[in-house]
């Protein structure tokens, strides 16, 4: 099923299908490493709507609780 | 062609300044502050018969900036010769994309596959020979750290190419690299090791808050205590052992009414120099800097050395990103927050890590007025503490509380809103010892180079406006701000003063004026919140320009009139 990065359970792994928004934000998202085709693994979330922390190719990233609403993900459940 | 400029280009974290100091070597230049080439670090190299400069680039992650700080970097690939691009080996999907966009430019490159030590037991294989078909250009393995591969790197530095591959989209780079990555590189499975299973700990909130809490008491502790041991046993019975009685013989031979005995060793206290009151060049000008405030630079940037090289503060910015947005921050706004305890100038230069101008704006103003230096906190301890620590902790909560009301409000009344957190959280690596000492000792000699002629500059200042009795005019002006609202006497004004030039000499300037303890919490409070010394001004100027300051700065003088007022109503 497809849901976005939020929803995600720590330790739970997906592929990364799509981000939405706009050129810029695509870029900058896909810059650090974050992009379609991706497996990610999300580590923690926190509190309060706070960041979400993944793993990607061995690297953590955090990314901030809107943008991480763009990223969608194909989990298996 | 001659190469002049060799240029360090890579992502952020990848081990740039690693390698750049390995390359310049003794004959490092840093070019820290003040000047406008701040951003950047640069070096000298021997080069075959020749030397080159080489220059450390900010981080970044792609040619097209998103902040300042790569603004920078683009800007800088303009003048260069020659890039050396440093990839991290561990990461070599995504450090590919920037080295694809620098292919694309009309600039020789050569590649340094940095971490190399990494890879292996991070079970990491990559094939260098087939990485380097793949791209045409020189793909040197190396470790900045130890320092393998630094001289093949040098040695075929002339093999560098220009390819000038043509301009291609987002995802035909994306696609070229995976292909590349695929045929070159292979990834076998690894355990977990300690480290990382700290990593899982300090960044998941449950346990992540509990130890940044328990890692922030630890560290004001042991700031603390190192600071005072040093101060008690070491410093304060080196100038009263040492330094004494060699001033008490110079003072003896220049008479005490003398001009010169005024400016070298200040006034007599009850026939005796007094390192904290006598206000001499030679006295308080050097026990203020040296004896007072150098052994807790010391202790706070051996610490802060420590946390940066261990790779916390990413970890901290992350835990503190929702409080922040309040503020009209993200999180990682907390690192110009960190910088700033150390010097407001490294801070203010730190908000070019923040994406927008707003925040810049925020996080600039906020640390300008609410974050004191270590150089004042040093002093606040030293001086308000001898009243009782009940005391240093009234003025440092007023400036926290201070700190949170503008950022509530900055935030509430600036238009727009505060941009998203997205960063990288590097690997925990274990701090080496060399570096961290080689870190503090530049830290150190950067304060006593800097600081120091300004302490003196600002005793030696004052001590002529008092003699030309300037200092009486501008205290009879200021009488009814000072005296009227703040119930401070007007000789407190000559501190002010200073407090334009140097923080920690202006509270020192306190100390000879008799006042009571809720005057000297006021004094404090005030001193800390007017105005940044000159030195972080002109910071603030460049980095904000002139309109945003002048804003800044009509805040400041707000708030230090309204917590001056208020703390002398409220204080019994």
């Amino acid at each position: 099923m497809t849901i976005d990065l939020t929803q995600m359970q720590p330790g739970e792994s997906g592929l990364i299908i799509e981000i939405q928004g706009g050129h810029g934000l695509i870029g900058k998202i896909q810059s650090m490493g974050l992009r379609p085709g991706k497996k990610i693994t999300k580590v923690s979330s926190h509190f309060w709507r706070g960041p979400q922390t993944v793993e990607i190719d061995n690297l953590q990233i955090a990314v901030g609780f809107g943008m991480a609403r763009r990223i969608l993900v194909e989990v298996q459940r | 062609m001659k190469i002049e400029k060799i240029l360090l280009v890579g992502n952020p974290n990848v081990g740039k300044s690693a390698i750049f100091s390995r390359l310049t070597g003794a004959k490092v230049i840093i070019s820290n502050y003040p000047g406008t080439t701040v951003e950047f670090t640069q070096g000298k190299m021997k080069f075959g018969e020749e030397s080159a400069m080489i220059i450390d680039v900010p981080g970044t992650y792609t040619l097209e900036p998103t902040c300042k700080a790569e603004e920078v970097a683009v800007q800088m690939l303009k003048e260069g010769d020659l890039v050396i691009n440093i990839v991290d080996a561990t990461n070599l999907e995504r450090n590919l994309y920037l080295t694809l966009q620098l292919l694309e430019k009309d600039k020789p490159v050569i590649v340094a596959l940095n971490m190399w030590d990494d890879t292996k037991h991070r079970g990491i294989y990559i094939d260098v020979k087939k990485l380097e078909e793949h791209l045409g250009v020189p793909v040197v393995p190396t470790c900045g750290l130890t320092g393998e591969g630094i001289k093949e790197l040098i040695n075929r530095l002339p093999e560098a190419k220009a390819l000038k591959t043509p301009l291609s989209s987002d995802s035909q780079r994306w696609e070229k690299i995976g292909k590349i990555v695929e045929g070159i590189q292979k990834l076998t499975h690894r355990h977990h090791t300690l480290l990382e299973r700290l990593e899982d700990l300090s960044i998941k909130p449950l346990t992540g808050l509990p130890i940044a809490l328990g890692i922030i008491y630890c560290t004001f502790w042991v700031i603390r205590f190192m600071g005072e041991n040093l101060i008690g046993h070491i410093f304060e019975p080196l100038f009263e052992k040492l330094w004494l009685p060699l001033m008490m013989k110079l003072s003896a031979f220049l008479g005490e009414r003398t001009f010169l005995h005024h400016i070298l060793i200040g006034n007599l206290i009850d026939g005796k120099i007094d390192f904290g009151q006598s206000f001499g060049l030679l006295t308080t000008g050097l026990f203020v800097p040296i004896a007072m405030v150098l052994p807790y630079i010391f202790s706070f940037y051996l610490i802060l050395g420590l946390l940066e090289d261990l790779g916390y503060l990413p970890r901290l910015a992350v835990l503190i990103d929702n409080f922040m947005h309040h503020l009209g921050l993200h999180g990682y706004a907390i690192i110009p927050f960190i910088l700033g305890l150390g010097c407001k100038v490294p801070g203010a230069l730190a908000t070019r890590l923040l994406e927008e101008k707003r925040e810049k704006f925020i996080a600039a103003t906020l640390m300008a007025i609410g974050v004191p230096c270590m150089a004042q906190i040093a002093m606040i301890v030293g001086l308000v503490g001898q009243r009782g620590g009940k005391f240093v902790m009234i003025v440092f909560s007023t400036l926290f509380v201070l700190l949170i009301i503008k950022g509530l409000v900055l935030n509430r009344v600036l238009k727009g809103s505060s941009p998203e957190i997205l960063v990288e959280i590097p690997p925990y690596r274990i701090p080496q010892v060399t570096a961290v000492v080689k870190k503090l000792w530049m830290r150190l000699s950067g304060f006593l180079k800097e600081a120091l002629p300004f302490v003196l500059l600002g005793v030696l200042f004052v001590n002529i406006l008092h003699t030309l009795k300037i200092i009486d005019f501008f205290a009879y002006i200021f009488t009814p701000v000072l005296t009227g609202l703040w119930g401070l006497p007007k000789e407190a004004i000559s501190a002010l003063i200073v407090g334009f030039l140097r923080k920690d000499v202006a509270v020192g300037m306190l100390g000879p004026l008799n006042l009571s303890t809720k005057q000297l919490v006021v004094g404090s409070t005030v001193l800390a919140v007017y105005f940044p010394c000159i030195a972080t001004y002109i910071v603030l100027i460049r980095e904000l320009g002139i309109r945003d300051t002048l804003k800044s700065t009509s805040i400041m003088i707000i708030v230090a009139l309204a917590i001056g007022i208020l703390l002398n109503l409220i204080l019994v």
